[in-house]
């Protein structure tokens, strides 16, 4: 009896804190998803308003450059002013120090991205570095990784913010075109959108009902999955989305589904489609 | 005298040296050869989605999840019930108190089956981890080269040693001989401390990788690799942590035993253990904050993105079930506490003291758990004006939440003092100077306290966490000062008798709230602390391709931290069966027969 109290006891316990752990705001965190780069004609107002995107976006310099304190606030800051007093500041030996004009501006921001610790502001460098060393990632690195495309949107958007004519040059569409390319090629497999949130939105995504009669659908390139319940459990689903040659319905050939389901889908996902497709008695 | 003790840090000074040069520099055990050094510069590999097996719809991440939390709960209670074991065994030696020494042998009794057991899961860990994460695997054994091998060797010496302290208990009990026995003991806990810092550097690593360039090649020797940026902050964090949590398991075992005892001296003694233990949970618990404090320190120092991500991004409402949990935790504590001052005829004195005491720990807690952002329907946000609520908007931020849990812990410490005291009437001429020295230091650094937590208020954000730190020493030093001048003051103090066993009932529930609230704790944080990376298997360096690669919401998180604490509890009742088991005798039937009358 006692065993029974204490364990009753230590489970109401145990799921009054999962209990608040889920009346909490849920969030899921995905992947960042990849940055669509302009790939077509551009104009610079085009292109700065890109770099904005990536200023709060992808870039996430709205992390520390904000009212907190833990980096100037770039978009409260008189950048012209800035930017000039910077540059004229003994503490700088940067590359901008032999341009003039627009020109050292722009070298000095892409410095400032690429190279974080060329000069470090009075009292935001690391601890115990005397202003030696900043705590900012470089951009181009991870965890950030902005392409050269997307470090000259940014230094155009912060050049606009100073109330100059930005000087770095639009992509042509070629250009971005390759880069983009090169970098779909480098992580094809990252994730476009987020996954689906619910067993309709699941199968509307993967196309389920495009070959399948599903739910009225009428297509008949695949088996029916209405009443799928009927011939098939759990087990037998999941091996048909995941390795769809292992058996084939009669009627139908090989290779006719795609093959590569248990790369495309989550796991959150492929659950709510079997999870639906169990149900799916009629 | 000097004669006993010399050989007994001869052997654990050797066997750290060695520990320490064995997991810093492998390659002098493990050669690497021209072929393992081209490798090595080879960047760290990019799996795609395609590269993670998916082996019947099984969640490799839930599945991974699950044995590595379940491993760390078993590991940290197998290491940190050796650690006080030889603390009470050792005060059972300098006071002659034999029952420190019984009750440091049943600290140990009721672990040993717990030791298979956490091998068994590592090992199912590590299969799990080598069959869904072979790419991830593969490179973090070219990082730390023959240190796994090492780590595994450290284990088979951890089991050696165990059994020789436990099994030859008895057998090295009296004079010097007690003295080789506690050698042991430190040899253990030297391995165990080892085994649990090799650990820490593998996963201190995946957040802050050294040793390697931005693409993962091996730069650097496995020393370099071990002594990452985070390494330290998370050693002191766990090791504190350990002591509080196996603190909290034995107190839930020594509270069980005293609800199902009948014998009041058995009741007598395990009312004992639960106190005791109680009071290892919360000597652990107590600096454990602070410890926290320097680890997000250096993540902050490390990355401000990181730090960002935990306090002020996708994870920032974790901190408020966090705080849900310690305020728990304190209440329980303290609760227990109070009840005890009913074991002697002084303890009602102490008694109206105690109102006080909890209004602080309920206000503190409180303000703990106040958001700074609420959770509002637009027609809310509007009628509010905003997310932030102008009165308790300001306790959402962190001076309100630092004055709280400082004064939390000072207080907690008061409900300890005030027990201690409660045995205890001092003899001594300057009592009453030196009773107004410790309200005096109370009443100031609760001041200092306050005061330094509302400059936090009026300075930059990045100086508030500099702010936390006067606090921080003031609450150490009212601990410090208050425990040194009790120390000569209550120095041949006449004793008050106490009834150990006389607590009621209720109050022994809270001390099973301890291990649950601990239990979960150390779930969150270990999701806390791995969704750090976000999608990164090795933060910066090694991407997660897998299609699990994403933070899952607080809800999902709980559902599982639940499960693996259900299943950890599971098992643990079984690991207790298993200690009570090997000490249950049956009657023989024979004797019986004889006793009870013949028959013919």
């Amino acid at each position: 009896m006692t065993f029974l109290r204490v364990m009753a006891f230590s489970i109401a316990v145990l799921l009054s804190f999962t209990f608040f752990a889920n009346i909490l705001p849920q969030v899921q965190s995905d992947p960042p998803s990849q940055e669509e780069e302009p790939t077509g004609t551009l104009d610079m107002a085009g292109f700065v308003a890109y770099g904005e995107k990536l200023f709060s976006g992808k870039g996430t310099c709205t992390l520390c450059h904000n009212d907190l304190g833990r980096a100037p606030n770039l978009l409260k800051l008189d950048l012209a002013k800035t930017f000039t007093s910077r540059l004229a500041d003994p503490r700088y030996a940067g590359k901008a120090k032999i341009l003039q004009g627009v020109e050292a501006i722009e070298e000095y921001v892409r410095e400032l991205l690429l190279q974080p610790s060329a000069y470090v502001v009075s009292g935001f460098g690391k601890k115990g570095t005397n202003d030696k060393v900043s705590p900012m990632p470089k951009v181009d690195a991870a965890p950030i990784e902005l392409s050269a495309v997307q470090t000259s949107a940014l230094i155009a958007f912060l050049q606009s913010k100073a109330g100059l004519e930005p000087s770095v040059a639009i992509p042509s569409s070629a250009e971005a075109g390759k880069e983009k390319a090169v970098e779909d090629d480098e992580k094809s497999s990252e994730e476009e959108d987020g996954p689906a949130k619910t067993a309709v939105a699941a199968l509307e995504k993967f196309g389920c009902a495009a070959c399948h009669d599903l739910e009225g659908s009428k297509a008949d390139a695949g088996p029916k999955l209405n009443g799928i319940a009927n011939r098939m459990g759990r087990d037998k689903i999941i091996e048909a989305i995941l390795k769809p040659n292992t058996v084939i319905a009669k009627g139908f050939e090989a290779d006719m589904m795609p093959q590569d389901f248990g790369e495309q889908m989550r796991v959150s996902e492929l659950n709510l489609v079997v999870d639906y497709l169990v149900k799916m008695k009629n | 005298m000097k004669a006993n003790i010399r050989p007994e840090f001869s052997p654990n000074f050797i066997i750290a040296a060695v520990c320490v040069a064995a997991f810093a520099w492998p390659d002098l055990v493990f050669a690497a050869e021209q072929a393992g050094q081209a490798a090595a510069e080879a960047p760290a590999p990019r799996p795609t989605r395609a590269d993670y097996p998916v082996i019947a719809g099984v969640s490799a991440r839930t599945l991974a999840w699950g044995l590595a939390q379940m491993h760390l709960y078993l590991a940290a209670f197998v290491l940190a019930v050796p650690l006080f074991s030889i603390g009470t065994e050792f005060l059972g030696v300098v006071t002659k108190d034999e029952r420190y020494d019984v009750m440091s042998r049943e600290f140990m009794k009721i672990t040993m089956a717990a030791y298979s057991l956490t091998a068994l899961v590592g090992g199912a860990l590590t299969l799990a981890l080598f069959v869904f994460y072979p790419h991830l695997m593969g490179y973090m054994l070219k990082v730390f080269r023959g240190q796994m091998l090492i780590y595994a060797l450290l284990f088979g010496l951890e089991l050696i040693t165990l059994y020789l302290y436990y099994y030859s208990w008895d057998a090295l009990r009296y004079g010097n001989r007690k003295w080789y026995h506690m050698s042991i003991g430190l040899v253990l806990n030297t391995v165990g401390l080892t085994l649990m810092f090799v650990a820490n550097a593998w996963a201190a690593f995946m957040m802050s990788p050294a040793g390697v360039a931005a693409d993962g090649a091996v730069t650097g020797t496995v020393w370099e690799a071990t002594r990452n940026p985070l390494w330290n902050p998370l050693n002191l964090h766990r090791f504190l942590a350990n002591i509080a949590y196996g603190g909290a398991i034995v107190g839930g075992y020594a509270a069980y035993m005293f609800l199902s005892e009948k014998d009041p001296n058995s009741k007598a003694h395990y009312d004992w253990m639960g106190y005791t233990s109680n009071f290892i949970a919360i000597a652990g618990f107590l600096p454990l904050p602070f410890a926290g404090y320097w680890l997000m320190a250096e993540v902050y120092a490390y990355s401000q993105q990181m730090g960002i991500t935990a306090m002020g991004g996708v994870l920032a409402w974790l901190f408020i079930i966090q705080a849900v949990l310690i305020g728990t935790i304190m209440l329980a504590a303290n609760y227990y506490l109070w009840c005890g001052l009913m074991r002697t005829e002084r303890g009602s004195k102490y008694a109206p003291y105690v109102k006080y005491i909890a209004a602080v720990i309920v206000g503190g807690f409180l303000v703990w758990v106040t958001p700074h952002s609420l959770i509002l329907t637009p027609a809310e946000v509007q009628v509010l004006g905003g997310s932030h609520h102008k009165l308790l908007g300001p306790l959402g931020i962190m001076p309100a939440k630092n004055i709280a849990v400082n004064l939390m812990l000072v207080f907690t410490f008061l409900s300890f003092q005030m027990f201690y005291r409660s045995s205890r009437i001092p003899t001594v001429q300057w009592a009453k100077a030196g009773n107004m020295v410790i309200v005096a230091l109370y009443v100031v650094g609760c001041l200092n306290i306050i005061g330094a937590g509302i400059y936090g208020y009026f300075t930059p954000t990045v100086y508030k966490v500099g702010a936390s730190v006067p606090q921080v020493v003031t609450t150490l030093s009212i601990i410090i000062f208050a425990v040194a001048i009790d120390v000569f003051m209550l120095r041949g103090a006449k004793t008050v008798t106490v009834h150990w066993g006389r607590m009621s009932e209720r109050s022994q529930y809270a001390l099973f709230v301890l291990p649950i609230a601990f239990t979960w704790l150390m779930g969150l944080m270990g999701y806390i602390r791995s969704s750090l990376r976000t999608h990164w298997h090795v933060y910066t360096v090694m991407r997660d391709n897998s299609s699990e690669a994403y933070i899952p919401t607080i809800g999902q998180a709980g559902n599982t931290i639940t499960a693996i604490t259900l299943a950890f509890m599971a098992v643990m009742v079984f690991v207790f069966w298993l200690s009570r088991l090997g000490t249950t005798k049956q009657a023989d039937p024979h004797k019986q027969v004889e006793a009870g009358g013949a028959v013919t």
